[in-house]
């Protein structure tokens, strides 16, 4: 059986174009996916059954009702539990998480916050001047890369939306288009640009500061060299930015993680909010995991706030204190629920250590560095090859992942929903 | 001999690839490793697959060597990962942003060898 048209569920380029050869139940050919896609879809060895960790230190196989059992004790005896991860999972299964959250007084936080939580900081200073990603492949003649290696991270994104093919005002694709990438060496996607410029580590707010002041005619004000950049490069750059008919910007986490943080963010929303008083520009996030965008959203319908501290009653919101990584270096966290990310390969150690002493459970299909720590372990369906479900594109557009093949695996809505049943009182809204 | 080196660390296309498949040895080729440019591998005196002491005040982690031509000197990439994560700077700046780039360290040769992903893991449930 083929199945045409199929979404892939690893990146956030949400690809909706693969063909899928499914036989006997099994996926053994995927069409037109990248080798990230394609790897997901063709699968890798799963957690074969719930898991509790026993007094020796051994995770030992459970039922799943015993494992959701004792995840809702764990909850219950918690005073300042931590749900984490939400990324590679369903809108859906998002929703239930936010619920969960609500019940216990838990802080429900993403992985957006080590990725591009950031972003939303200087989105929320500055607003977003963006465009939907069909209106890049049709328009955009000038394609800037700022600290981000799509060809690595996001392998399509080029053929699909940013580069090569034609678009509607673009009829010759690639040559239609200058594809510029900033970053402090030169990666594979730096190689097959027009332009490079390597600027010295942690200067993204300092070079894009003079790229502001160059837009703005105040070429006084920009010295010789700055950051490792030429006046004369900057200049070139500037007048290609200015003289463009549609600009987009796409960043990574050469901006997020750097020295300045959602200050470069802030400064390049400022770029682009300057280049839109001579061209027409916009700027948009890569975005990782194929639906933490999706979290951003669900969070922010049911409680204002991409991510939330819920212990107070009402929603609140301040990264830098309830973000994940600040709770666990303040080692405030007595238990955490993490579904469908993987934080103990992804953050730093003092945080993976103080994660590990405490009661953790997890929820995903694939044993990972989380597993070698957790103390319950419930696998679950894939979503978008084993089950369906919501998620958001990069550029903020919803799309319905299917169900490719069967299994027996539940989904994690349908675990949530039993833990939330377990963990709710008497006039919980469940 | 030692070389002091920028560190950043990021995504690569063989660390997203097995991201699912943490437990194999190819997720662990793809991100046990740190790559630099020629000339710090001449400063170090070492060619690439050897092994290397990574350290930053935060901790440090022993990974193979690569050669990256793109890496400017003194600018060391190692790929996202719990190797990565053992030497990064855990301070959030006030807006929950770890240092994942831009982490002041040193490299020097080892005989010591990498860490496999469960025996490094175990050292966090002790």
């Amino acid at each position: 059986m083929e199945i045409t048209d199929a979404i892939c569920s690893f990146c956030g380029s949400l690809c909706d174009d693969l063909t899928v050869k499914v036989e006997d139940n099994k996926i053994i050919d995927v069409k037109r996916a990248c080798r990230l896609g394609a790897s997901k879809m063709l699968g890798h060895e799963r957690i074969n059954s719930p898991m509790i960790r026993n007094e020796a230190g051994i995770l030992e196989e459970a039922s799943f009702d015993s494992a959701i059992d004792k995840a809702s004790q764990i909850l219950l005896h918690a005073k300042r539990p931590l749900l984490y991860g939400w990324a590679s999972t369903s809108c859906e299964a998002q929703s239930k998480g936010v619920l969960l959250g609500e019940i216990l007084g838990a802080v429900v936080d993403s992985t957006a916050s080590v990725c591009h939580g950031p972003t939303t900081l200087g989105v929320q200073e500055k607003g977003l001047p963006t465009a939907s990603l069909g209106q890049i492949k049709n328009r955009a003649d000038l394609i800037i890369f700022w600290g981000c290696n799509p060809i690595h991270a996001h392998p399509r994104h080029m053929s699909r939306y940013s580069g090569y093919l034609p678009g509607f005002f673009l009829d010759r694709g690639r040559q239609n288009r200058k594809f510029v990438t900033v970053d402090v060496r030169m990666t594979e996607t730096a190689a097959i640009s027009d332009e490079f410029l390597q600027i010295e580590q942690g200067s993204d707010y300092v070079v894009l500061s003079a790229l502001r002041a160059l837009v703005n005619g105040k070429d006084d004000l920009v010295p010789d060299v700055v950051c490792g950049v030429s006046k004369e490069d900057l200049v070139r750059l500037s007048g290609m930015m200015r003289s463009c008919r549609f600009g987009a910007f796409f960043f990574g986490m050469g901006l997020t993680q750097s020295k300045g943080r959602y200050k470069n963010i802030d400064c390049a929303l400022s770029l682009t909010n300057d280049l839109n008083t001579q061209t027409k520009f916009v700027i948009t996030p890569l975005r990782g995991h194929y639906n933490v965008t999706g979290f951003g959203q669900v969070c922010s319908w049911q409680t204002g706030f991409p991510a939330v501290d819920l212990s107070r009653g009402a929603p609140y919101y301040n990264p830098g204190e309830m973000s994940a990584n600040d709770l666990l270096m303040r080692d405030e966290v007595d238990a955490s629920l993490i579904v469908a990310s993987d934080p103990a390969a992804h953050f730093p150690s003092t945080s993976v250590r103080n994660l590990a002493k405490m009661p953790l459970i997890q929820i995903d299909p694939y044993a990972n560095a989380t597993t070698e720590i957790a103390d319950v372990v419930i696998p679950t369906a894939i979503v978008g090859v084993e089950t369906e479900g919501t998620a958001y594109r990069m550029d903020g557009l919803s799309l319905r992942l299917r169900k490719l093949v069967d299994s027996d695996y539940p989904s994690d809505e349908e675990i949530l929903d039993k833990i939330i049943k377990k963990v709710s009182r008497k006039g919980d809204v469940c | 001999m030692k070389c002091d080196v920028n560190i950043i660390t990021g995504r690569t296309i063989d660390q997203g690839a097995n991201i699912d498949s943490k437990l194999s040895s190819d997720y662990f080729n793809a991100c046990a490793r740190c790559e630099i440019g020629a000339e710090d591998l001449k400063t170090l005196g070492l060619s690439e697959g050897s092994h290397v002491k990574v350290s930053t005040r935060f901790g440090s982690v022993v990974v193979s060597l690569a050669l990256c031509d793109g890496n400017p000197e003194g600018v060391a990439f190692i790929p996202m990962g719990p190797w990565a994560n053992t030497v990064v700077n855990p301070d959030t700046h006030g807006c929950g942003m770890p240092g994942f780039k831009g982490i002041l360290g040193s490299l020097e040769p080892t005989d010591e060898k990498p860490l496999d992903l469960k025996a490094l893991m175990s050292l966090y449930r002790e």
